[in-house]
């Protein structure tokens, strides 16, 4: 690619954490929904894994809550190419869940879908061993409604997208299952480090 | 513009799951991945003063091969350094603009990008373009579309109402635009009988101040075309979340309501 005549960029410091094609979104946490943001009150909320799983189960916002706590602190990425830096969200480790339903051999793809309909595929791999979450706080509050709240998943190595608002619950399946933006044109995987935004990337 | 992009479906074939739930508005489009993955150069050929804020970058793209009004972009500059900034813009000409489109930018505070284009950039320079993007926010002309927005996001319900007098459409298109005043209001003198803008801070002589309210909203749904209106929100944050709820309360359907949100 050549080289944009005049064109600088901000003044920066070199930033490791910042995966290719992103910049620091600083203080600010644009919204990215293409939906009307739903009224979802936390007794409304569920969450309900099911597909192949040796024990489908839902649990209440009380049931989940019981569970042992855990919180992501570190980055996010969103596929629009800004990236935030140090964020807290509080909740329950995926895992936790995972524990109870058990998935079964053959399981090796997710969708991941919201009390709204939205949904997003993901490899079983990506949400095992620690690196996604089922989150109802940001930073020391609730999260936001227009953020995913009362409850969001989130999988920080993979781009935002794929951290369901609003999450409702998990189907495990045996094949991969585009999800409403892998639909549109988005990446399937969507890896910020390899930059999957696209199909095709 | 291939008849392959123009030809939308009702919904993108999914034997697969559905979820249980009312939104999952299915796309509108199959998006060409191999087009959309490929950056293509682009040349800057004009560029047009909209408002004291915001212009158009015309630019030369000689192997774009389509998209549908509503749908956005990804655009990079590179520096010497190597350093490479890459932003999304809605694009704001109509498919029919052959090898061509435009979009129109905000200047924004401090922005590496839109700061370029507003201070440096001049016919013949070059940058990098890819897509387009998304089918979702999108609208190929194809059902009665109620357009909502505000600020620079009008920019890709412009291409809508574009496409709708270019290809001479005759089903309905309405477009509620919001604007801080009327010298801050993009397009201005594009507009016809379709729009209805609204201005939040000073007015011209006669018209009234305010937001977006629920009384225009009523207006144009009272107005119900056979099968009713694909709405479409587009404007910052806190614009979409105000004009989503007032369609919402209004008896818009949630899974009728594509928004595009900017931070």
């Amino acid at each position: 690619m050549n080289v944009t005549r005049g064109f600088t960029g901000r003044p920066r410091v070199r930033n490791d954490g910042l995966p290719p094609g992103q910049y620091d979104a600083g203080d600010d946490w644009p919204v990215l929904s293409a939906e009307v943001t739903p009224d979802l009150a936390p007794e409304e909320w569920t969450f309900t894994v099911d597909g192949l799983v040796a024990e489908p189960r839902t649990w209440t916002w009380d049931e989940a809550h019981a569970l042992p706590p855990s919180a992501y602190e570190g980055d996010i990425h969103c596929v629009t190419s800004w990236s935030k830096f140090g964020v807290r969200f509080g909740g329950v480790s995926l895992d936790a869940f995972l524990d109870t339903v058990r998935p079964a051999p053959e399981a090796t793809h997710v969708v991941a879908f919201s009390h709204t309909g939205y949904t997003a595929n993901l490899p079983l791999a990506d949400l095992t061993g620690g690196r996604a979450w089922i989150v109802w706080e940001y930073g020391d509050g609730p999260l936001p409604a227009e953020h995913g709240g009362p409850a969001r998943l989130i999988v920080p190595h993979l781009y935002f997208w794929k951290s369901v608002k609003w999450i409702a619950g998990l189907r495990f399946l045996d094949h991969d299952e585009p999800g409403f933006w892998e639909q549109n044109g988005y990446h399937h995987r969507g890896n910020p480090w390899e930059e999957q935004r696209y199909s095709g990337d | 513009m291939t008849e392959t992009t123009l030809s939308a479906t009702d919904s993108t074939p999914s034997a697969g799951f559905t979820p249980p739930t009312r939104f999952a508005v299915p796309g509108r489009i199959s998006v060409n991945n191999l087009t959309a993955a490929t950056w293509q150069r682009a040349t800057l050929t004009d560029v047009r003063r909209e408002t004291p804020h915001a212009a158009t970058f015309r630019f030369a793209v000689p192997d774009w091969e389509g998209h549908l009004p509503g749908q956005h972009l990804m655009l990079r500059l590179r520096a010497e350094d190597g350093y490479v900034a890459q932003r999304h813009y809605s694009i704001a000409s109509p498919p029919d603009d052959t090898g061509h489109i435009e979009l129109t930018l905000d200047h924004v505070d401090g922005g590496e990008v839109s700061g370029w284009f507003h201070t440096v950039a001049k016919p013949g320079d070059e940058v990098e373009v890819r897509g387009p993007l998304s089918g979702f926010f999108a609208w190929p002309g194809d059902r009665p579309a109620l357009l909502v927005g505000a600020g620079s996001g009008v920019v890709p319900l412009m291409s809508m109402v574009r496409h709708h007098r270019a290809r001479g459409l005759s089903l309905p298109l309405r477009l509620l635009v919001s604007a801080r005043s009327p010298e801050e209001l993009i397009y201005a003198s594009e507009y016809g009988a379709e729009t209805t803008p609204v201005f939040t801070r000073t007015a011209p002589e006669g018209v009234p101040v305010g937001r977006v309210s629920a009384a225009h909203v009523a207006a144009l749904l009272a107005d119900r075309p056979e099968g009713g209106w694909e709405a479409y929100v587009c404007g910052s944050n806190g614009f979409a979340e105000h004009a989503s709820r007032l369609l919402v309360d209004a008896g818009q359907p949630v899974d009728r309501i594509r928004i595009e949100r900017f931070g």
